[in-house]
């Protein structure tokens, strides 16, 4: 039970989690950029790493915690991984 | 250690770090599954999205962007109030843990507002497959309407989900205000405000993907 993170740390990581998501959605308005979407999307994923760490306080906390967290990652990725090696890898679905 | 408040220590742990240490491990392996829940969600969503990339894009630009935007931006908001909550209730402020409590719901509750006149909006603009949809209007733009209704129910079915988690977060978040108020926790003994601030963050981090998922696959500039 600590309290390392002061309440300026909380402020600033909240000031740019609004920045990103502003950027976020700028960039689907700038023409002619179509990697706006993988952009968009490693944009998302900073921002959750940031409230993962520090609103969450994975940054303080204990390795069972981690533990957890990386587990559930893990079977996500098998979760994706293995689905999308089958369709990635069929014919078009006619529909 | 026990304080008159609340049944600090349980008898089967150690001491209340002990104590604190397992609700919080059992909140994370319960947001483990969770995000197995809306990982199959967008698992199907990407298989669909690759297959009929042009009807999601057109689709997606058809969202409303402003909500989706505010919404975030409320969202966020929510999840600072809350973890501003968490470091009042580490610090034992019975005050500033009730009212940061509580406007985290009343954000959690403007974003359900919100997203109902989204809903509405969706209806009126014909995005509801089945009950309010005009094939014609797509075919216009070269996309099969199945299509377009495939992302719509995609679109109804994880925002739909995200909102019973979010009126579930809402909830649990006003019984703590109470608890809060009634001076229940202390600098010692808080984890369930700490665990259900997992929870409320979980939420915002699911939004926080479904924005650019849902709202941004087309390109939104006026080109020309």
């Amino acid at each position: 039970m600590n309290s390392e993170t002061s309440t300026t740390t909380y402020f600033v990581i909240y000031f740019a989690l609004v920045a990103l998501t502003l950027a976020t959605c700028g960039l689907s308005f700038v023409p002619h950029f179509e990697w706006h979407t993988s952009v968009g999307l490693a944009i998302a994923s900073a921002k959750v790493v940031l409230i993962a760490l520090f609103f969450m306080h994975l940054i303080s906390s204990t390795r069972l915690t981690w533990l957890a967290l990386l587990s559930g990652l893990l079977w996500l990725s098998i979760l994706i991984g293995l689905t999308l090696a089958d369709y990635a890898t069929r014919a078009v679905l006619s529909f | 250690m026990a304080t008159d408040h609340a049944p600090a220590t349980w008898h089967h742990f150690d001491d209340l770090e002990h104590q604190q240490q397992t609700t919080l491990f059992g909140m994370w392996a319960f947001l483990a599954t969770e995000v197995l829940i809306f990982g199959g969600m967008f698992t199907a969503y990407t298989v669909y999205r690759m297959q009929y990339s042009a009807a999601f894009e057109a689709a997606s630009r058809h969202l409303n962007l402003w909500i989706g935007g505010i919404n975030t931006l409320v969202l966020l908001t929510s999840s600072l109030t809350m973890v501003l909550a968490v470091h009042a209730a580490r610090h034992g402020q019975r005050r500033a843990t009730t009212t940061q409590l509580l406007l985290t719901a009343a954000l959690g509750s403007v974003f359900l507002a919100l997203k109902a006149v989204e809903y509405y909006l969706d209806y009126r603009d014909n995005l509801v497959p089945l009950y309010a949809f005009d094939p014609a209007e797509w075919s216009a733009l070269n996309v099969r309407p199945q299509h377009v209704e495939l992302f719509l129910i995609f679109y109804y079915c994880l925002t739909g989900l995200h909102a019973v988690h979010l009126i579930i977060g809402i909830a649990v978040v006003l019984v703590l205000a109470v608890f809060a108020h009634r001076d229940y926790f202390t600098k010692e003994f808080h984890s369930p405000v700490e665990a259900w601030g997992l929870y409320w963050h979980f939420i915002d981090v699911v939004w926080v993907f479904l924005l650019p998922l849902l709202y941004l696959i087309g390109s939104r500039a006026i080109v020309g």
